[in-house]
């Protein structure tokens, strides 16, 4: 419960403090940030510009236009698009699907393919193998997840000019087709997280390996394989949830970079074009946004970790 | 060893100055280890000669054969207005390099110092030091990257700045840990005692030993450094055009994928071997450094 009030507490801290920065945004932009806006899509006048400043609050003092900003936030408003006027959190409604798909599908083929893999590098241990599967593992942590779709895309329409791969089916209109077309772009997102998990998952391994309660199994008679598998890999599974948190602020990074190549309109679609239109209300509520249910997820990873782990909230 | 002495009696009675900044020995390189610093030390020097050895200026057009596969006159091929592939990626490197070290470079300065402060003055500066490394910490870094470069505009500095202070709080967070436990040791105590400054204990007692930490860290970081970059010009939002750029290299060369994928295929395997370079030699070094991870006996 201690612990439990103590994580409440930074939680709250790192809240207020990620909201002063996206609020300070518009206002650290050089320059008129509202001249520098406009003139993205129309013309500049003085009276236009003192209506959007009107529009946007920025003509109140500043810390009112906080608290006014951080009510609306807490409502669910997160401010408006400068250009087509539709709420934020209604862009990025539309927009958040196919990353959040993508995201998932990633996650869950990294996972899967992390602990054979995993398991595996920990068996070559210390066999002539060894260092060749350790470059390999730095290779797949090296290469850009645009780069190997890029490849993938290459590669698919020699072999297979009919299938098409590019774009976005929506899961409702052609579940099949919604799958297909996420397959190459999640496995191209997947594999640094991938070989990532893998590392990690063979480094825990083999310091579980090493432990007395595997010993002891082994005394009482467990086989190799299943001191492996029954023992140790279950401890060694343990700082795969933690890291998940971050892995997912890495594949949401991926995930914009990934969507480009695919062509998926997704929120990387939603933030690149906020940038090239310079729709400064809607890349900060759209940053605000997605930073705290990053935020949020991590924080629920670390209580889950100290609910797997029960000699973390004892610390 | 020995002979060298026997030569300079001059030298033997002079107190030993010990190397402030010595790495731990390291007693078997393995062959990973070598094979990476080889690399390494191999990319910095095509980094930085790249005007001696590209074979042409990276922006200078040949029409004639443009989207040219590889040949005995462009070994890599041609780009889509006829500028040699093998030049561009020299040249993208070395652009690549200077900004991925740039940022790590002062990331380390930035975060590293507030993480020793932290450490050293603990108290309310270390709780604002390290909540405000929490807070920037919290943004997942594409984005936070993004943001930078939406208040700075788009460009190399920008760039370089936004990886900076994305990379910051992992400083501040990897020397504070250390550094408490170095603090609290006798010979800081010692120091101390014989009326050291604060900044000079920090800086000539606390920091040295930290410096393979730091060393494996930096490798690591410059690694993903380069993969952040590359994401960022591939965007358009790093290096801009005409200055060659591994990422914009490869976006450019998506556009004329079906045409001629060499440029693609060449430039994103350029920044896997940086990349895979810097990581490997982290990684090995990190493990020559720990005795724990070397195979046992």
């Amino acid at each position: 419960m201690k612990m439990l009030r103590a994580r409440l507490f930074d939680l709250a801290i790192v809240l207020v403090g990620v909201s002063l920065l996206a609020f300070s945004f518009i206002r650290m932009i050089p320059g008129d940030a509202v001249a520098i806006m406009l003139g993205a899509n129309a013309e500049v006048t003085p009276e236009r510009i003192a209506a959007v400043r009107h529009r946007l609050g920025l003509d109140q003092p500043v810390y009112e236009q906080y608290f006014h900003w951080v009510g609306n936030v807490v409502q669910g408003d997160f401010g408006a698009s400068i250009w087509t006027g539709k709420p934020v959190l209604h862009e990025i409604a539309t927009h958040a699907g196919p990353t959040a798909e993508l995201t998932v599908i990633a996650l869950f083929l990294a996972v899967v393919l992390a602990v054979p893999t995993g398991i595996l590098m920990a068996r070559v241990r210390g066999r002539a193998g060894e260092p060749v599967i350790q470059a390999t593992s730095v290779v797949g942590l090296t290469i850009p997840p645009f780069w190997l779709g890029i490849l993938l895309i290459l590669l698919f329409s020699t072999l297979a000019p009919n299938l098409s791969i590019l774009g976005y089916v929506p899961f409702s209109q052609d579940p099949l087709a919604n799958i297909g077309h996420l397959l190459l772009p999640a496995f191209a997102l997947s594999l640094p997280i991938l070989a990532n998990l893998a590392r990690l998952l063979r480094s825990t391994l083999l310091e579980a390996l090493q432990q007395d309660y595997v010993r002891t199994a082994r005394a009482k008679g467990v086989s190799a394989r299943g001191a492996v598998y029954r023992h140790a890999l279950r401890n060694a599974l343990i700082p795969f949830v933690t890291s998940v948190g971050i892995m997912a602020g890495y594949l949401f990074g991926g995930a914009i970079v990934i969507e480009q190549v695919f062509t998926i309109p997704g929120l990387g679609q939603l933030i690149l074009s906020a940038i090239s239109q310079r729709d400064y209300p809607l890349l900060q509520g759209a940053i605000l946004l997605v930073t705290l249910v990053f935020v949020l997820v991590n924080f629920v990873v670390d209580l889950l970790y100290a609910v797997i782990d029960p000699r973390v909230s004892h610390r | 060893m020995s002979r060298i002495e026997d030569n300079a009696p001059v030298a033997a009675g002079a107190p030993k100055r010990t190397r402030l900044f010595a790495l731990p020995r390291m007693r078997r390189r393995s062959g990973l280890f070598r094979f990476a610093a080889c690399l390494v030390v191999l990319e910095i020097l095509v980094a930085l000669a790249a005007p001696l050895i590209a074979p042409y200026d990276p922006l200078a057009q040949d029409i004639v054969n443009r989207m040219s596969g590889p040949s005995a006159v462009h070994w890599l091929g041609t780009d889509q207005i006829g500028r040699d592939v093998l030049s561009r990626l020299i040249y993208g490197l070395r652009s690549s390099l200077t900004i991925s070290a740039a940022a790590v470079f002062v990331a380390l300065f930035v975060g590293g110092t507030l993480g020793l402060l932290a450490a050293y003055y603990r108290g309310l500066a270390e709780r604002v030091i390290m909540r405000l490394m929490d807070i920037l910490f919290a943004f997942p870094i594409m984005l936070l990257a993004i943001g930078v470069i939406a208040v700075l505009g788009a460009g190399s500095l920008p760039t370089a700045l936004a990886i900076a202070i994305v990379y910051s709080p992992i400083f501040a967070r990897l020397l504070r840990g250390p550094a408490l436990a170095i603090t609290r040791s006798d010979y800081v105590d010692a120091a101390r005692s014989i009326g050291a400054s604060d900044l000079r204990i920090i800086f000539m007692h606390i920091l040295p030993n930290l410096v393979s930490v730091i060393l494996v860290q930096v490798s690591l970081l410059l690694s993903a450094a380069i993969l952040v970059e590359a994401s960022l010009s591939f965007l358009g939002l790093g290096t801009q055009p005409p200055t060659p750029s591994l990422g914009m290299m490869l976006s450019q060369g998506r556009n004329f994928l079906f045409l001629n994928p060499w440029p693609a295929i060449f430039s994103g395997l350029a920044i896997v071997v940086v990349a895979f370079g810097l990581n490997l030699f982290g990684d090995a070094l990190r493990d020559e450094l720990d005795p724990r991870l070397r195979g046992g006996s």
